[in-house]
């Protein structure tokens, strides 16, 4: 049987990674990293992405910036993810380049890349629904930053 | 695992009890119904944490339980029931889940086994066709603005009123397809905005429409009084919810419940489990939100099994009421509802959440409907999408015990991801062909998500919930067809 996501968190840090993804019985999640929070907060959304389509695939065509408020530093990176997955639901716009232009402990400003949807080159591989606070953890270790989310899927 | 692991109580062959000092904050012992088989498999899986993790809940009364399909969920197990006292406990969105009123829809046939089984290719693929299916599908009704706003007051009558469906259907529906006190107010503009393309569409994951057949009768009297009556009757159960609309909803409300839970003053091991007075602002504010989705998700259901029916009528080239394809119940199993419930000798209102578990009032109970009142309520158990499902009827134990709930389904043993790797989506397909039953699914990748293996069997969970009186069993069914998104 596939042990619970606790698998990863606590292993070693890797810097090189910019984000892995974890099991969990009933959904996914990811393991982001980053040199500093920025760079975690960019490399989560691009696992998000990542989850979804083939990022690589997916061309920057158009910029959207976007704000996120919340209570603190964990729930912003909830909020930022579920922000995504609404434009990705809705607007069906999927993006492949984050740049974090400001991010305090409980605010976050930043344009994001892509383009609207493209069925024929953009196959989704996970229907993502939902970022969750279950397990969330986001820590700072000596060498950078990292943080688990689960998805609801 | 943790370090309550051997404080685990047998009650009986049955149940298990997990003492409220198996970790410091529990406010009543927590009872698993499960085989000693099946607890093994929960023991490595964490999900007894999250039993006793619920149990933190304020309000929490009698017991924090978990059916014998439980499976790790986030903050909350699924397949767990929780009730919490009106006057001073908690309600939490994720003690319903993203998906609410994710539930299940049986119609009957008078068509036999043999009948459809030639033409079951077109069956199926008339299904798939008629019936929006897959990731981020889109549904072929244009509902407005306006229009979605009165479908989440409405929910099945609201398809209903649009000659999609009948009274009848709302008969033998769960609160008759509508739930009381929604307010379109305190839904989003974003789940509105979400929620109106995916009305009427099946969604992916999990969901399915099946055909099946009648394999066995347990209980011929209760079968017959829901017009089952013989082996190789065909039925079709659909098993879909409330789509992006109720993910939104869930999601804006747990975020709201986030910010109140220190205000409270409420303590939780999970911030999953983000909660609020049922009594208060956010509490309120969440269950009429909840309402909306919940109608939502019957208006889903009974669109779809109206394009069930048109597709059998072209198909078969007669008529649906030719065709016999009359519900028989629709059932939710992911939703929290207020109750009242016999407790320590005294009735008490309280708000029960079910996450993958299913009401299963017993024969007289009030809400109950008319046709069901001497059998029980109709529960329809799900399994995996290569065994077999379950009909029950709802049994004087559950009112006891479980705050008149039973298991929903099979549950997950497997990861998704554990599931892809152990088996190829193709696979999975020709697996099923070989044993006679046709298969059409949207992504076949996530085919493999589904396979038989990633399940528990729904047969020993059936047995468990049986034998301790929850409900009985009265039919099992094999599919023939397959429609996955």
């Amino acid at each position: 049987m596939e042990k619970p996501p606790c698998i990863g968190y606590n292993g070693a840090l890797e810097m090189k990674r910019s984000s892995q993804i974890v099991d969990h019985t009933a959904d996914i999640g990811i393991l982001a990293y980053g040199e500093d929070i920025e760079e975690l907060f960019a490399n989560a959304a691009l696992a998000l992405f990542s989850l979804i389509t083939d990022a690589e695939s997916i061309e920057e065509r158009l910029n959207l910036s976007l704000e996120v408020s919340s209570e603190d530093t964990e729930n912003l990176l909830v909020d930022w993810l579920n922000e995504l997955i609404y434009l990705f639901d809705v607007e069906h716009t999927v993006f492949s380049r984050f740049e974090i232009r400001s991010l305090t402990h409980n605010h976050l400003q930043a344009v994001c890349y892509g383009e609207s949807r493209d069925p024929t080159r953009h196959k989704i591989e996970v229907g993502v629904k939902a970022a969750t606070y279950h397990m969330l953890k986001l820590d700072r270790n000596g060498e950078g930053y990292r943080a688990r989310v689960i998805l609801d899927i | 695992m943790t370090s309550g692991q051997g404080q685990l109580m047998r009650v009986d062959d049955y149940r298990w009890m997990i003492p409220e000092t198996y970790k410091t904050g529990m406010r009543v012992p927590g009872m698993i119904y499960a085989s000693q088989e099946m607890l093994e498999a929960m023991r490595e899986e964490q999900t007894l944490e999250q039993v006793a993790n619920v149990a933190f809940l304020p309000g929490i009364v009698g017991y924090s339980l978990a059916m014998p399909d439980i499976h790790w969920g986030y903050g909350f197990p699924i397949g767990g029931v929780a009730a919490m006292d009106v006057s001073k406990g908690v309600v939490s969105p994720g003690g319903v889940g993203y998906d609410i009123n994710c539930g299940v829809r049986l119609l009957r046939t008078a068509l036999s086994e043999d009948e459809v089984r030639p033409k079951m290719a077109q069956l199926v693929n008339g299904l798939f066709s008629d019936v929006p299916s897959g990731l981020g599908s889109i549904g072929k009704m244009r509902v407005g603005r306006t229009e979605i706003n009165e479908l989440m007051v409405e929910g099945a009558r609201w398809a209903v009123k649009r000659g999609l469906g009948s009274d009848e259907d709302l008969e033998v529906t769960e609160e008759n397809g509508c739930m009381r006190g929604a307010d379109p107010g305190k839904v989003s503009e974003r789940a509105a905005k979400r929620g109106g393309p995916q009305a009427g569409t099946l969604g992916s994951g999990n969901h399915f429409l099946e055909i099946q057949a009648v394999r066995e009768i347990f209980d011929p009297e209760a079968a017959r009084v829901m017009g089952i009556n013989e082996s190789g009757q065909v039925l079709i159960l659909i098993h879909t919810g409330s789509r992006g609309f109720g993910h939104q909803v869930c999601t804006d409300h747990l975020r709201v419940m986030e910010q109140a839970v220190s205000r409270y003053g409420i303590n939780l091991p999970d911030r999953q489990l983000a909660c609020a007075p049922v009594e208060s602002p956010e509490g309120r504010d969440y269950l009429a939100a909840m309402a909306c989705a919940a109608n939502y998700a019957w208006a889903n259901r009974q669109c779809i099994a109206h394009w069930v029916r048109e597709c059998f009528s072209r198909v078969l080239g007669k008529g649906h009421e030719k065709l016999g394809m009359k519900q028989v119940y629709d059932v939710a199993h992911n939703i929290a509802k207020i109750e009242e419930h016999m407790i320590d000798g005294r009735k008490v209102r309280v708000c029960v959440h079910r996450k993958g578990a299913t009401r299963a009032f017993p024969a007289g109970h009030k809400d109950t409907p008319d046709r069901y009142r001497g059998i029980g309520q109709p529960v329809l158990v799900p399994g995996d999408m290569g065994r077999c499902s379950f009909i029950a009827v709802g049994a004087q134990k559950a009112m006891e015990e479980t705050f008149g709930s039973t298991c929903h389904g099979a549950g997950r043993i497997l990861s998704r991801g554990a599931a892809r790797r152990s088996m190829k989506g193709g696979d999975v397909v020709r697996e099923l062909e070989r044993r006679g039953i046709e298969v059409k699914a949207e992504n076949i990748h996530s085919l493999a998500e589904e396979a038989s293996h990633a399940y528990k069997d729904v047969t020993e969970i059936i047995e468990v919930v049986h034998r301790a009186g929850m409900s009985k069993k009265v039919a099992m069914t094999v599919p023939l067809g397959i429609v996955k998104g």
